[in-house]
């Protein structure tokens, strides 16, 4: 009972605004190229999301033809290139970070540059990347995986650094090689830290994601709004934009079950 | 003399740097312990009594003089010598019985012999109900044990134990005291206690070396011949704990000045 009465009021707040925006709209308080009424945005939402022809079982089978609308064919090519980016970021940002963490000289080289470089947004990399990889899919993973890159590094950095050296002394009075030290005490210690790294990282290439569809893609939620704005689209703009959040929100959700999933034995001071 | 004994501090100094002053933190220890005694090192925090065993354990090595173990120079920790740490130090993902195995796959020890030596260490402790909990879900004392089983997995003929009840609770610790009694019974280990308890070496030891302040020396070495299992409420356990916190007292005033000192210089 309670937590009914719990879930009714966390949609309390969006149905008032959801009216009161409505309200704006019917009365014809606000022009509705500025601002559609929610009921045109999920007109369009669902035109948007439908597939675009009409089924044809020679063209192939009806889960294809279910999934062969704009919005999914959209929002698939930004996940695909939210992923591939995060994972070539996170991937070399993992190495180097275990390696920094753990060796002092390795610190002492490579940290001077990484503050330098780490300050720079992803989105100054812009005139670069095209300079570098043109347009297309190369520049914009490019710019997800700097996105990702330096808060797995930084996270990554800190939890080995952070391990609680009275583990390594019971490693040692075990009897531990170096090798099963790192493996078995140190990396899992780090975990933690390293886990909310890649959930900033990926919140990071999420955001860099949609700029980088702006400017060197000609699909995905990014590009598909700012195609909206050229004819006016308000409703799609918005519908795009709703999109986008329902993602990012998927993903972080993801994300976070993961983290707690194979933390269980932490005290779990990262919920939520 | 050496020969016959099975841990030998032989001429203990350690000095450390603080604060650009030199710190003699052991001052020419000497120490021969036969193998399956149980020690107690007693003294006021400050008096080097977990610097000793540190040294002991390899951890901190002495500045001069040698300790050895069989005849054979401590130069590194290993696991020749468990230490039971009093802040647990159990590996957080790591479940109870992960914790127990740990020390037995890195020595290389197969699958199958990792399992029974681990519930057999399990229920001799009364953790086999918790095996597949985190440390996290069990309580100090529960934790302690399991820091217990992880050593006794070892077996290693000598458990260095540095202060290790001193978080529990009175009946938990009493209770700890009774099972590792037992234990040191069972399994014959030589065991070095670190307490700043008069009534915990009392209660546990074989033989108590009270060190002084600062540097720290051995102030005495008193046996304790009482029967076990030891009556705390008996004449004799009694008289032998005045006399202790007679000794205790006066190395506990000089640290106290020494503090005072200290403060005024501050």
């Amino acid at each position: 009972m309670k937590r009914y009465r719990h879930a009714a009021s966390g949609v309390l707040v969006p149905l008032a605004a959801i009216g009161f925006w409505q309200l704006l709209s019917s009365m014809g308080w606000v022009n509705a190229t500025i601002l559609p009424s929610p009921m045109a945005v999920l007109v369009k939402w669902w035109a948007y999301l439908r597939p675009l022809e009409v089924f044809d079982p020679a063209q192939g089978s009806y889960l294809q033809w279910c999934f062969s609308g704009e919005l999914i064919h959209d929002a698939l090519g930004s996940l695909y290139r939210v992923l591939l980016g995060f994972v070539i970021g996170a991937g070399l940002a993992l190495p180097l970070g275990l390696t920094m963490g753990y060796s002092k000289v390795a610190y002492a080289l490579f940290n001077p540059l990484v503050q330098v470089l780490r300050p720079i947004p992803p989105i100054a990399y812009i005139p670069l990347s095209i300079l570098w990889f043109g347009l297309g899919n190369p520049p914009a993973v490019f710019l997800i995986s700097i996105g990702a890159f330096f808060p797995v590094l930084m996270n990554t950095v800190t939890g080995v650094q952070n391990v609680d050296s009275i583990y390594l002394r019971v490693g040692r009075n075990l009897g531990a090689s170096r090798l099963t030290q790192f493996t078995r005490i140190i990396l899992p210690a780090a975990t933690p830290y390293i886990f909310t790294g890649a959930r900033i990282g990926m919140g990071t290439a999420f955001i860099v994601v949609i700029v980088s569809e702006m400017i060197a893609v000609n699909n995905g939620l990014g590009y598909r709004i700012l195609e909206a704005r050229e004819y006016l689209w308000s409703d799609k703009i918005i519908a795009g934009m709703f999109t986008i959040g329902l993602l990012g929100l998927g993903i972080d959700t993801l994300m976070s079950r993961l983290s707690s999933h194979l933390l269980k034995w932490h005290r779990g001071l990262e919920q939520g | 003399m050496s020969e016959t004994s099975h841990i030998s501090v032989q001429n203990v100094h350690k000095v450390f740097e603080s604060g650009g002053q030199e710190v003699h933190a052991l001052k020419a220890i000497n120490l021969e312990i036969p193998q399956g005694q149980f020690v107690c090192l007693l003294g006021p925090s400050g008096c080097g009594k977990s610097t000793l065993l540190n040294a002991v354990a390899g951890f901190s090595l002495p500045t001069t003089g040698l300790i050895t173990v069989e005849g054979a120079v401590i130069t590194e920790p290993g696991p020749d010598r468990g230490m039971v740490f009093q802040e647990y130090a159990l590996f957080p993902w790591m479940t109870v019985e992960q914790n127990v195995a740990f020390g037995l796959q890195i020595k290389g020890v197969e699958k199958a012999a990792i399992e029974a030596k681990v519930a057999e260490l399990l229920a001799m402790l009364n953790l086999t109900d918790f095996r597949k909990r985190f440390p996290k879900d069990l309580s100090g004392g529960m934790r302690q044990r399991v820091a217990i089983a992880r050593v006794l997995a070892l077996d290693s003929p000598i458990m260095l134990m540095d202060e290790p009840f001193g978080a529990l609770d009175a009946l938990t610790r009493r209770n700890l005291q009774d099972e590792l009694l037992r234990i040191w019974t069972e399994l014959q280990k030589t065991i070095l206690f670190v307490t700043h308890s008069i009534e915990e070496a009392l209660y546990l030891a074989d033989r108590t070396v009270v060190m002084t302040y600062r540097p720290g020396t051995v102030k005495c070495d008193i046996p304790v011949d009482l029967p076990r299992p030891r009556d705390v409420a008996s004449p004799a356990f009694n008289a032998l704990k005045k006399d202790l916190s007679q000794l205790l007292m006066e190395e506990q005033s000089r640290h106290n000045q020494a503090e005072f000192r200290g403060a005024a210089v501050d």
